[in-house]
């Protein structure tokens, strides 16, 4: 009941965030001067060319540029109507790309939901190492078995992104036939989901997946060894021992259970760092994400594509904060009781 | 009759170094109690904990034997392989630690970290298993035992949890129980409780008792034989009438001086007029809001209640009580550091029939020099010396940060406060870490002092100290009072220590003052259940003295518990009465 409380009042705080989080995206994309279309009305002024000019007026009156920046703001999040009446973020039209010329929701319509996979396989990766690597790394703290984990987790936190990537694309391709660039065989684009469709796509996930989550992993899996080392010198540990419990049991219950807090805290910032952090690697590997897309969009001032794409961003920050906070409470006592009357 | 457990040359090292116990040997018979007393220091815990081989991980053990025959046969701990040793640890041998808050894990319910000891070494089902774990609940002394099951450690308080501790040390019927200072972290009534309800179980079920302890107090109520440690060595062995009568070794002795006593007091003591405070304190209540969760309403705390106190020019005044009695939140009040509600006053009186001077409501400049005046010795000097400053700077930085004197001025006062509390001036380019305890004590009261204070508050400055340290540090404060001619505010939970150096003695619980008096008059004529509670369950090293549970239990309870005469019920309290001679009891009349 508490919990369903607590769900309810976070779900709140959380659509608020996002409405905050509009206004500074709005407000920082239009700070740089004039908009995409009215630097291309300029240039074809210059250029002489009158039929390109009148059709750049009618966009410019179509997506009320030529409004107050408040007015714009409320018409794109959708808060007001527009020339079209209500159409903004929150009624789903997401604006016109004018870079590309097609309006954003198909532009990124599938890069979306590939952005989502490739991000959420990269976590869950992320997870899988650091979990075991980081617990073996305390248990078996100053062997050659923290030694090596520590030194192979650094090697990967020091290797660029992208030089990581091509170093695997070139050994994987050689040695054990992976593909090479894009998230699916072109053959598949634009087609409808089938089996061997999804079968290209986990193939072609592999060293993507790698790439991203190497250096989250190995952050985390320090994280998680230091946390575990201060929880192995707490006195509980030694009241579990002279119970008679045998250590690897001993481990997984007491230390690594306090220990586990931090680490699920850490999703909520996992996902930004992996979207933002993967914008490079994205366009090196040539995969169709969002990331390719914004670092155009923010060149061109392309406003609606970048603000389109932040937004998505920080909705999947806030959703993973979101998720942390609930397991947090879920699994920590001392923050679902704590107010609690003894 | 063949010994129960068995030590023999227990030798244990770190590294390379010297051993830091060597050459240890007593033994313990079945259904007996053995303490090992000493200092911080003396090897008592390692020795201890190897015998179920806890130690820490660099600690090597050189040579000796711990032969332990509660099994079948006799088999030598040291020995066991580790599979073997899981099957004695928690069973036949168990163990209680110093600290009940830090030693549960915070995370999992009490009834599951306590039926886990079943699950280890007993093929019990879940409904058996929780059936057993209530019923030692039950006999350690909880009213609610599936409500304690129930609950996650930090729903309950520091006695409670070490009660927890016990029915999980005792739940599987272990022969031998090893308690390492069971009782060092907790309030001195609850000390008592623990101590007795230790006591009883041992005596309803014949398991044998190594207690280890610095409190001498604590040895003569408990032990049949007595095991005195300095600097890894035994120093004096035998049965507990023998060495607590007639001390042999002069270490001993020396613990024995040192060890703090509420004095026998033949007389009251008469009231002496006298009117030129330094501090007042003026009806002042304080209540604290809790963070509000949600939508709630945010509850509230009273932390202090009607508190009047004055603090006499050159004389102690000592505040005693639990935790949780309001007495720190009275000294923070004192300083202010913390505002009182509305309605209160604290007033200081800088020179004898000086105009009083609020100290909730001061200019910058009344605050600077209120400051300068007052000044607060903390209790625990490991924390409260930062450990990145050198010493000379630590103690400079008032003068600094009052602008008082030259450099040259500065380091002068540094070496002559230094001196000052028996410290060499030549200390003043080390690091905190490179003093004791007791040393950091009396730096941290040097720092106090650079200032040339008048009103000195002392929030418990000895209750993290050596028994013969703390001894030191009391006459330390006591010369520096009549030197300089001090005030101070003390605050303590350990009514012992305040017999000595306190002119006037409160007593504190729940947030009211429940008595005041003279400390002659309050140990010979205590009136308040609570007073007598305090002084019956300090622990007196004397075995023909134990403490006397029942007038414990009538003050320790709840306040709504006490006698009609005394009773605060639902936050109603009766007035504080003037009994004769300036000795004030909280009762109706």
């Amino acid at each position: 009941m508490m919990f369903l409380r607590y769900a309810v009042y976070r779900f709140f705080t959380m659509l608020l965030t996002l409405l905050v989080v509009s206004v500074l995206v709005f407000v920082i994309i239009n700070l740089p001067p004039g908009d995409y279309l009215s630097n291309q009305i300029a240039e074809l002024r210059a250029t002489g060319q009158a039929e390109g000019v009148a059709k750049a007026e009618f966009l410019r009156a179509e997506y009320a540029l030529d409004r107050p920046l408040w007015e714009q703001y409320l018409i794109w999040v959708g808060f007001a109507p527009g020339p079209q009446g209500f159409s903004g973020l929150i009624q789903g039209d997401f604006g016109w790309s004018f870079e590309f010329d097609r309006p954003v929701g198909e532009i990124v319509g599938d890069a979306l939901w590939l952005t989502v996979l490739v991000n959420l396989a990269a976590v869950l990766f992320v997870y899988a190492v650091a979990l075991p690597l980081g617990v073996l790394a305390a248990a078996k703290s100053e062997t050659w078995a923290d030694y090596t984990a520590g030194f192979v987790g650094y090697l990967g936190l020091a290797t660029p992104n992208f030089l990581l990537a091509l170093i695997l694309f070139y050994y994987g391709h050689k040695y054990l036939d992976l593909p090479i660039g894009g998230l699916m065989d072109p053959a598949f684009e634009g087609a409808p989901m089938s089996w061997p469709k999804v079968k290209s796509i986990l193939l072609h996930m592999i060293v993507p997946t790698f790439v991203i989550g190497t250096s989250g992993a190995a952050a985390m899996m320090q994280r998680l060894r230091a946390n575990m080392l201060d929880e192995l010198s707490k006195p509980y540990v030694e009241t579990a021992k002279a119970k008679g419990m045998a250590p690897r049991r001993l481990l997984v219950k007491y230390p690594l259970r306090v220990a586990f807090n931090p680490f699920v805290a850490d999703i909520g910032n996992l996902l930004p760092a992996m979207v933002s952090g993967s914008v490079l690697v994205s366009v090196v590997l040539g995969l169709q994400t969002i990331g390719p897309y914004l670092l155009t969009a923010l060149k061109s001032q392309d406003q609606f594509l970048a603000g389109f794409v932040l937004m998505f961003v920080a909705l999947l920050t806030l959703i993973g904060t979101m998720i942390s906070d609930m397991l947090l409470v879920l699994l920590d006592p001392r923050i679902r009781y704590g107010g609690r009357p003894t | 009759m063949t010994p129960l457990l068995e030590v023999d040359g227990l030798t244990i090292g770190f590294g390379k170094a010297d051993p830091v116990v060597r050459d240890v040997s007593f033994s313990i018979r079945a259904g007996e109690t053995l303490a090992l007393v000493g200092e911080s220091g003396s090897g008592k815990t390692l020795t201890c904990r190897s015998v179920l081989r806890i130690l820490p991980e660099a600690a090597q053990i050189r040579s000796g034997r711990i032969v332990f025959a509660g099994g079948d046969a006799p088999v030598d701990m040291l020995r066991l392989r580790e599979p073997e040793m899981r099957q004695i640890r928690g069973d036949r041998i168990s163990m209680i630690f110093q600290e009940p808050m830090r030693s549960l894990s915070p995370l999992h319910r009490l009834g599951n970290q306590v039926a886990e000891v079943l699950r280890l070494h007993r093929s019990m089902s879940r409904s058996e298993a929780k059936r057993t774990v209530l019923q030692k609940f039950e006999r350690v002394g909880f009213t609610e035992p599936e409500r304690i099951w129930r609950s996650y450690p930090f729903e309950l308080s520091g006695g409670m949890r070490q009660r927890a501790m016990i029915a999980m040390a005792m739940v599987a019927k272990p022969t031998l129980l090893i308690a390492d200072e069971p009782t060092t972290a907790l309030d001195v009534t609850t000390q008592a409780q623990v101590l007795g309800l230790i006591k009883t179980l041992q005596a309803e079920t014949g398991m044998a008792v190594i207690l280890v302890t610095h409190d001498l107090g604590v040895v003569a109520n408990m032990a049949e034989q007595v095991v005195v440690m300095s600097g890894g060595r035994v120093m004096e062995s035998g049965s507990a009438p023998e060495v607590l009568g007639h001390p042999e070794h002069g270490y001993t002795r020396k613990l024995f001086a040192a060890a703090t006593m509420i004095p026998e007091v033949a007389a009251p003591a008469r009231e002496v007029p006298h009117k030129d405070l330094i501090l007042e304190m003026r009806g002042v209540d304080k209540t604290f809001a809790l963070r509000a969760r949600g939508w709630r309403k945010p509850t509230t705390v009273t932390a202090c209640k009607d508190v009047n106190l004055e603090v006499v020019r050159g004389k102690t005044i000592a505040v005693v009580g639990e935790s949780g009695s309001g007495k720190t939140t009275c000294a923070r009040m004192a300083l202010g550091a913390v505002l009182p509600d509305p309605g209160g006053a604290v007033l200081f009186y800088s020179e004898p029939g000086a105009p009083p001077l609020p100290v909730h409501s001061m200019s910058a400049s009344q605050r600077s020099a209120f400051q300068r005046q007052a000044q607060m010795v903390f209790q625990d000097p490991y924390s409260s010396l930062s450990p990145r400053m050198r010493i000379g700077a630590a103690l400079t930085e008032p003068l600094e940060i009052h602008g008082i004197g030259s450099r040259a001025e500065w380091r002068d006062k540094a070496a002559a406060m230094l001196k000052l509390v028996g410290l060499n001036p030549d200390m003043m380019t080390r690091y905190p870490h490179a003093f004791s305890g007791g040393q950091r004590q009396r730096l941290s009261i040097a720092r106090a002092l650079t200032l040339d204070p008048k009103l000195l508050i002392c929030d418990e400055p000895t209750s993290a100290l050596d028994v013969s340290v703390q001894e030191q540090i009391l006459r330390l404060l006591e010369e520096i009072r009549d030197r300089a001619s001090l005030s101070y505010l003390f605050i303590s939970h350990d009514l012992a220590v305040v017999a000595r150096i306190a002119d006037e003695v409160i007593v504190m619980r729940a947030g009211v003052i429940v008595e005041q008096a003279p400390p002659e008059t309050l140990f010979y004529d205590p009136r308040h259940p609570y007073t007598k509670a305090l002084i019956a369950a300090q622990p007196e090293p004397d075995i023909a003295r134990p403490i006397d549970l029942e007038l414990v239990a009538k003050g320790a309870g709840a306040p709504s518990t006490w006698p009609e005469m005394f009773r605060i019920d639902g936050g109603v309290a009766p007035a504080l009465q003037n009994v004769g001679d300036g000795h004030m009891v909280r009762c109706h009349v």
